[in-house]
């Protein structure tokens, strides 16, 4: 997994809240049975006028204008920034795939849902939670200044404005360590394999019917 | 110390380690695998070189995208129109004989929609933890145990280390007393609760549903109502273990056999909140306010009474409120202020892992019976959620009811819940449906989704707008 430290990207705002996982990336995606390759397909339905399919050639597309991935001030594009519970919806992991496929690295907003957020950083991504006050105010600068950029300090837990200023942020710790390490969560849980052995001995003999009942 | 939710019960019972930040390794009993979320999951263990942890935890089928026509669906997996479907079906049939893991294929006997197929088999268990790379996987916990959604990471994990990475929630008691009035059912409570609680009213949350209206819905009924804990923020949604629970695990396929049923019988009456449990959220509904429900936006909170009316966005005092009302409301071709049953319906589908059991046909067939579809509605989808679903409506007749009435009898399947096969809405057509999620683009490209009770489908299928079927003759 992709290890994130710190990261200084151009902030790209989408001024709605709710955002599910079908706008993120719409269903027609799930099908594929890649990680990778999702990108150009991210927002499909926000971003394009047309309908788009797994392979489909997006170059000659016709675009949403109005969209802000679209509008040339946010191109290149690392930090999105948005409203409250991004990413509701469905489980998929699709919706974090397209996020880093398109080059998103973090993603700033007053809440999230649950599943997203969790998957989140099992890809790599950094999911960060301000108060809407916050976010209000960065989707002002955002606006007023082309080119906007932020830095993100992750070890330190916090967020440089171009003019100095410095946001801190909350994250879970051991979230923190794995991001910044790049640490495989398998791998990590393997390391306690004889503490799952142990236990499943014991359940075995607690709740016998639960094992060997599928063949 | 005050007593045990069920929730934290089921928690204790499989907690195999707490780490220092609040996480912990949690064991999974079950785990069911389908077509959509697994293939990256296997293509990992592949490349890391590792194997599932213990195979029998595991069952496959294929729904997600399995057509529900039976000329195409006749030929098995060769005949999948579309190539990417063929592709994650097939993919699934590899990977399970891959790795040994028992799976129903498209067309056996078993096969069927994951949530329904899991409970049907005995594979779900009351007690058991249970996952899958679905976020309805809460159905379950209607049998009294600990369900959730996962991703595909988790999935990869689950089958690798047989334990999941969780924090874990609080507890929340939804508590609905009462009698439902007639024509009143547990979709309709469920839409009731979210709309009372907000789509993100549960998140953070384990929701156990109790109290008498649901210890009085059948073990079918409780699962739609566990079906959408999900719809408001929860991951988990819980019922506690009943007598009519242990009655519906009777002789399931996968149900503890003779020797230890006495033994896995005495532990599942334990499951239940102690009296003096405390919950850190308590939400009540009284059963006999509840009336048919219909959503009129794009959000499963979006919904009103069948007497109701379309909110005006103008109305509501919260910003993020009025402009996501607004949005809505375009996006469904609908204006504020105007009563629900003045929406026409273009096509109906009563279905998936929310509505598409025995009882949900039954429900269905009675208001068919007898009567047409409209000559407005261009199609009504019948999709029963498996095999054995499909063979007891049959045995029953309720295929020839709808089929009388002009609706469509089809292979079980998701079919039209996410409409990633063949099923869709065209552009701008309103669906009367018992699915879960009204999200734009949910049922087709610019489709506009009415979330309803099978009855109440039916209700619209019949006269073409949404109405209250309690108004209909004979009903
Ligand atoms: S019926 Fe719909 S919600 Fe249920 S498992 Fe299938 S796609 Fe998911």
């Amino acid at each position: 997994m992709k290890a994130f430290t710190t990261h200084k990207g151009i902030v790209a705002p989408i001024d709605l809240a709710n955002i599910d996982t079908d706008m993120i990336i719409p269903k027609q995606f799930l099908k594929s049975i890649n990680r990778t390759g999702f990108g150009p397909y991210l927002f499909d339905e926000m971003r394009y006028e047309d309908e788009g399919w797994y392979g489909k050639d997006c170059a000659t597309r016709p675009l949403k204008k109005e969209f802000p991935l679209n509008q040339a001030r946010y191109q290149g594009t690392s930090i999105l920034l948005t409203r409250e519970n991004f990413g509701c919806g469905s489980s998929r992991e699709h919706a974090p795939w397209a996020l880093d496929d398109y080059g998103i690295r973090a993603i700033i907003a007053p809440s999230f849902a649950d599943i997203f957020y969790n998957n989140c950083f099992k890809n790599g991504l950094l999911p960060i939670i301000l108060d809407k006050g916050t976010v209000s105010e960065l989707f002002e600068e955002v606006e007023a200044n082309p080119g906007y950029a932020l830095e993100i300090d992750l070890a330190n837990q916090v967020i440089r404005r171009g003019n100095g200023g410095e946001i801190h942020f909350q994250i879970d710790a051991f979230r923190k360590h794995c991001l910044l390490e790049g640490l495989d969560e398998i791998g990590l849980t393997l390391q306690s394999a004889e503490k799952i052995q142990a236990f499943e001995t014991g359940h075995r003999e607690r709740q016998p019917w639960m094992f060997d009942a599928i063949r | 110390m005050a007593g045990k939710t069920l929730y934290d019960k089921l928690w204790d019972a499989h907690l195999v380690e707490s780490r220092e930040d609040g996480t912990a390794l949690i064991y999974i009993d079950r785990h069911i695998i389908h077509e959509v979320t697994s293939p990256q999951a296997f293509e990992g263990l592949r490349l890391s070189g590792r194997k599932p942890w213990r195979i029998d935890t595991n069952v496959a089928t294929p729904d997600h995208n399995v057509p529900t026509d039976l000329d195409e669906r006749k030929g098995g997996i060769d005949t999948i129109v579309d190539e990417v479907s063929r592709i994650q079906v097939r993919t699934l049939d590899n990977n399970c004989d891959e790795f040994g893991i028992k799976e129903f294929k498209i067309n056996d006997h078993g096969q069927g929609i994951v949530h329904v197929m899991g409970p049907e088999q005995g594979f779900t268990l009351p007690g058991a933890t249970v996952v899958c790379g679905d976020s309805h996987t809460a159905t379950h916990g209607a049998l009294g145990c600990l369900a959730h959604g996962i991703g595909t990471s988790e999935v990869e994990h689950v089958l690798a280390t047989q334990c999941l990475v969780a924090s874990k929630m609080k507890n929340m008691l939804v508590k609905v007393d009462g009698k439902l009035g007639p024509g009143v059912t547990a979709k309709d409570v469920i839409l009731a609760i979210i709309g009372e609680i907000g789509t993100a009213g549960g998140t953070g949350y384990a929701i156990e549903f109790g109290g008498s209206t649901i210890r009085d819905l059948s073990v079918e009924g409780r699962m739609t109502i566990c079906n959408m804990a999900i719809e408001a923020g929860a991951r988990v949604g819980l019922v506690a273990v009943d007598e009519k629970t242990i009655d519906y695990m009777e002789g399931r396929p996968f149900a503890p056999s003779s020797d230890m049923w006495d033994k896995a019988v005495d532990y599942w009456r334990t499951l239940h909140s102690d009296d003096d449990a405390h919950f850190d959220a308590v939400i009540e509904l009284n059963a006999a306010d509840i009336e048919p429900y219909v959503s009129w936006g794009t959000s499963p909170e979006m919904v009103v009474p069948v007497s109701g009316l379309i909110p005006r966005p103008e109305e509501q005092s919260d910003e993020t409120r009025r402009k996501g009302y607004q949005r809505a409301l375009e996006y469904m071709g609908l204006e504020g202020g105007i009563p629900v049953t003045k929406i026409k319906i273009d096509k109906v589908f009563i279905g998936s892992c929310t509505n598409s059991r025995i009882e949900d046909l039954r429900a269905a067939a009675a208001v068919a019976k007898g009567r047409k579809k409209a000559d407005s509605i261009q199609k009504v989808y019948v999709v029963p959620g498996s095999h054995l679903v499909k063979e007891q409506a049959e045995a029953e007749g309720l295929d020839k009811i709808f089929m009388e009435a002009g609706m469509d009898w089809r292979e079980p399947g998701c079919s039209m819940c996410l409409a990633m096969n063949s099923d869709v809405l065209g552009r701008g057509e309103h669906c009367a449906s018992t699915s879960n999620r009204n999200f734009e683009g949910r049922q087709g490209a610019g489709g506009r989704t009415h979330l309803v009770s099978p009855a109440m489908a039916v209700a619209a299928a019949v006269t073409g707008y949404i109405t209250d079927v309690r108004a209909l003759p004979n009903v």
